[in-house]
């Protein structure tokens, strides 16, 4: 009975922290502007089954791609063993509680996985190994010093933790099994045998042949403990962490954006006010009319003017720098990179979620995206060219930051490069970006 | 023999109406280099007797340089122009040699009213083609040699458009050569997102060099284009190497073009 209480206790303040957490990301992303993007639900859920379910974008780089579907597979298959894991936690006396009605299937199944957690060790070693002996440039670029490199090895290290408890808990069941002393003999009256597991009927007498039951036991017990206890502590750590991608990678990739890559959002308000320009009917001091929305500001300056997609792809982001290893700009020395844009939007924005839950939603602290967290040179690296959207796993679109900063640069501040302003009198007084006459446009059709 | 470029005002002054409109662009019209693509395209056009027109004096920027630079304002101020003076024309399809401007054109225009069905170049000469309109000579101005294509980012990975072009070249007597870096994993040639006007940011390298690299690994004779403004930089990438003498960037309308003998 007092492990039913333990458990319950675990499983409640597990799930209601966790929950206590969502409900605060997902406030964060809510103070984004709107745009939508439920049109569309079939190509939506395709695109899902595909990009997130299927990871079909991860294979263009087919090294890391199966690693990763190692673990991928291993985490979702493994979610089959924890339902029988939450079940045994609230029932009395019991222990692997599927095996009796499952039979022949379940040593199927947990030989199954067990397979595939072997397969994830075998990747996370090999990610350990890539990102701290290897070194890969991707992986250790400048905006990953400090807590994203530890995030990103404490992740690695917490699976091994959890791989370990799996296979404490079914080694150590399968010597007390094969001694007739496992409970899960007491179900169906057997007195020894073999459990059958792929793995853990092989591993579990190579470390444990010749313990007491007692100590076997405890082994048992401290796999078992360790293993749900562990689950517990991932969920509730990826509110912290860039792993919070294993979730919403499958609701950023269902509102990902549909349309062509090359076309970029069309500003409303300024449609409005251009269509009053070129109307001659229109009046230039009229008063606007009753309940006419306040103007709002053009492009963005701080995280929450950006569209609740741009904060939900923030939070989305695992930091793999696919995008950035593309990124032209970066790769020729600029400071751009996609991923810290990424990165910068969901620190601040969970920065001024936190300040607004903290101090009131009209709070300021003085702080804004563009110019505490990205600087005016990186966004004018950058030449529109798709390669990082195009390179994200999860559809994330570091792009349309970038435009909506310029934007609020140009539109609100005026602040841009000279060449770039004169690019744009040139465009409004001789219709090219350059300094040639309008009337001279169809002077080629005769020069030889 | 001269070109034949109708203007869609002579047109309509004749009460005629083209099939197609061609949008020059601003480089295609004032651009030296570019120039000499418009052209190669008008040929086929007039070999084909496409019938078609452009706008002439009338064309102006299609406002993507300053879109992507952040200035809406202007942007939509050029679009609703054009827009205007397109519907003026009643124009319902158009082919322009600039990724830019078919970007523009086809993808942002519709919003603000602008509705027409836009094709780059290359898909235009590949439907020319097929349809027996166009032939190749078998001349031997391409043989033996190694073509390789640089993909313009607003064509491949802003629409999508990676065969037309590569079918074209595929149809000479030539070899079609990849760069490490093609199609959706094509290398920027460095100029979009504006950066064709301003100075490029502090860093260790021209981009515009690096995807040179990229075209000299291949051993490739010609660096293939379908954009004016990835043809520049590709060309200034050669100079940088010493190589403009030994390798050309053309444009696939111009490959189209010779191996026509036109």
């Amino acid at each position: 009975m007092i492990s039913i209480a333990l458990f319950a206790l675990l499983f409640l303040v597990g799930w209601g922290f966790f929950g206590w957490n969502m409900l605060k990301i997902r406030s964060n992303i809510l103070l984004g502007k709107e745009i939508n993007r439920s049109d569309n639900r079939k190509e939506r859920i395709r695109t899902t089954i595909l990009i997130a379910l299927g990871q079909k974008k991860m294979f263009t780089r087919p090294i890391p791609a199966l690693l990763h579907l190692a673990i991928y597979s291993a985490f979702m298959i493994t979610q089959i063993e924890l339902i029988e894991i939450f079940v045994d936690g609230f029932t009395p006396e019991a222990h692997r509680i599927f095996r009796p009605p499952l039979g022949g299937f379940y040593t199927f199944m947990i030989s199954f996985i067990e397979i595939l957690t072997v397969f994830a060790l075998i990747a996370t070693i090999i990610f350990l190994s890539r990102r701290n002996l290897l070194k890969l440039p991707r992986l250790n670029m400048k905006e990953m010093k400090g807590w994203p490199k530890m995030d990103a090895n404490m992740i690695l290290f917490m699976e091994i933790i959890l791989v370990t408890c799996i296979f404490m808990m079914n080694g150590a069941d399968e010597v007390l099994y094969q001694q007739g002393l496992s409970h899960a003999n007491d179900v169906l009256g057997q007195t020894g045998g073999s459990m059958n597991f792929t793995v853990s009927s092989f591993l579990g007498p190579l470390l444990f042949d010749g313990m007491e039951p007692a100590t076997l036991h405890v082994i048992e017990r401290i796999g078992w403990w360790g293993h749900i206890i562990m689950v517990f502590s991932f969920l509730n750590y990826l509110a912290y962490s860039k792993h919070l991608h294993i979730i919403f990678a499958f609701p950023n990739t269902y509102y990902s954006n549909l349309e062509k890559k090359g076309r970029l959002t069309n500003m409303e308000s300024v449609t409005t006010e251009v269509k009053l320009m070129m109307d001659p009917t229109a009046d230039p001091y009229a008063t606007p009319p009753e309940g006419a929305a306040e103007p709002q500001r053009f492009g963005a300056k701080d995280a929450t003017d950006l569209t609740w997609k741009n904060l939900l792809d923030s939070y989305s982001c695992t930091e793999c720098g696919r995008c950035t290893s593309s990124c032209p700009a970066n790769i020729t020395g600029k400071l751009l990179s996609p991923r810290k844009i990424m990165m910068d939007t969901r620190d601040r924005i969970a920065e001024m979620g936190d300040n607004f839950r903290k101090h009131g939603k009209d709070y300021d602290d003085g702080k804004s995206l563009l110019g505490d967290y990205i600087s005016e040179e990186e966004i004018w690296a950058c030449t529109s060219c798709n390669a990082c959207v195009q390179e994200c796993p999860i559809n994330i679109d570091p792009l349309s930051i970038i435009i909506d900063l310029r934007r609020y640069l140009v539109m609100e501040e005026s602040k841009l490069p000279a060449e770039l302003a004169g690019m744009a009198t040139n465009i409004e007084n001789n219709g090219a970006p350059w300094q040639f006459s309008p009337t001279d446009r169809l002077n080629w059709k005769d020069e030889v | 023999m001269g070109l034949h470029v109708p203007t869609m005002a002579e047109m309509m002054a004749k009460g005629e109406s083209p099939e197609i409109l061609f949008w020059v662009g601003c480089a295609g019209s004032f651009d030296d280099r570019a120039k000499k693509i418009t052209k190669a395209l008008v040929k086929i056009l007039n070999k084909c007797n496409v019938d078609f027109a452009v706008l002439g004096t009338e064309e102006s920027c299609t406002g993507d340089p300053a879109k992507r630079a952040g200035n809406e304002f202007t942007f939509q101020m050029q679009a609703m122009m054009n827009i205007q003076i397109l519907d003026g024309y009643e124009v319902k399809k158009i082919v322009t040699a600039c990724p830019h401007c078919f970007n523009t054109l086809k993808n942002e225009y519709p919003e603000l009213g602008g509705n027409y069905e836009v094709i780059h170049h290359t898909q235009l000469i590949q439907e020319l083609i097929n349809q027996g309109k166009l032939a190749l000579k078998d001349g031997d101005t391409f043989k033996g040699k190694k073509i390789t294509f640089h993909d313009p980012c607003y064509l491949g990975r802003a629409n999508d458009v990676y065969e037309a072009p590569r079918s074209l070249i595929e149809k000479l007597d030539a070899e079609l050569v990849e760069m490490k870096r093609c199609k959706t994993k094509g290398l920027c040639c460095g100029a979009g997102g504006a950066q064709m006007f301003k100075e490029a940011e502090k860093g260790n390298k021209e981009i515009n060099v690096e995807r040179t690299e990229d075209a000299l690994e291949t051993k490739a004779d010609i660096i293939a284009t379908g954009c004016p403004f990835c043809n520049t930089m590709m060309t200034d990438g050669l100079k940088n190497f010493n190589k403009e003498g030994e390798i050309e960037v053309l444009d696939v309308a111009e490959l189209i073009a010779s191996a026509a003998d036109l």
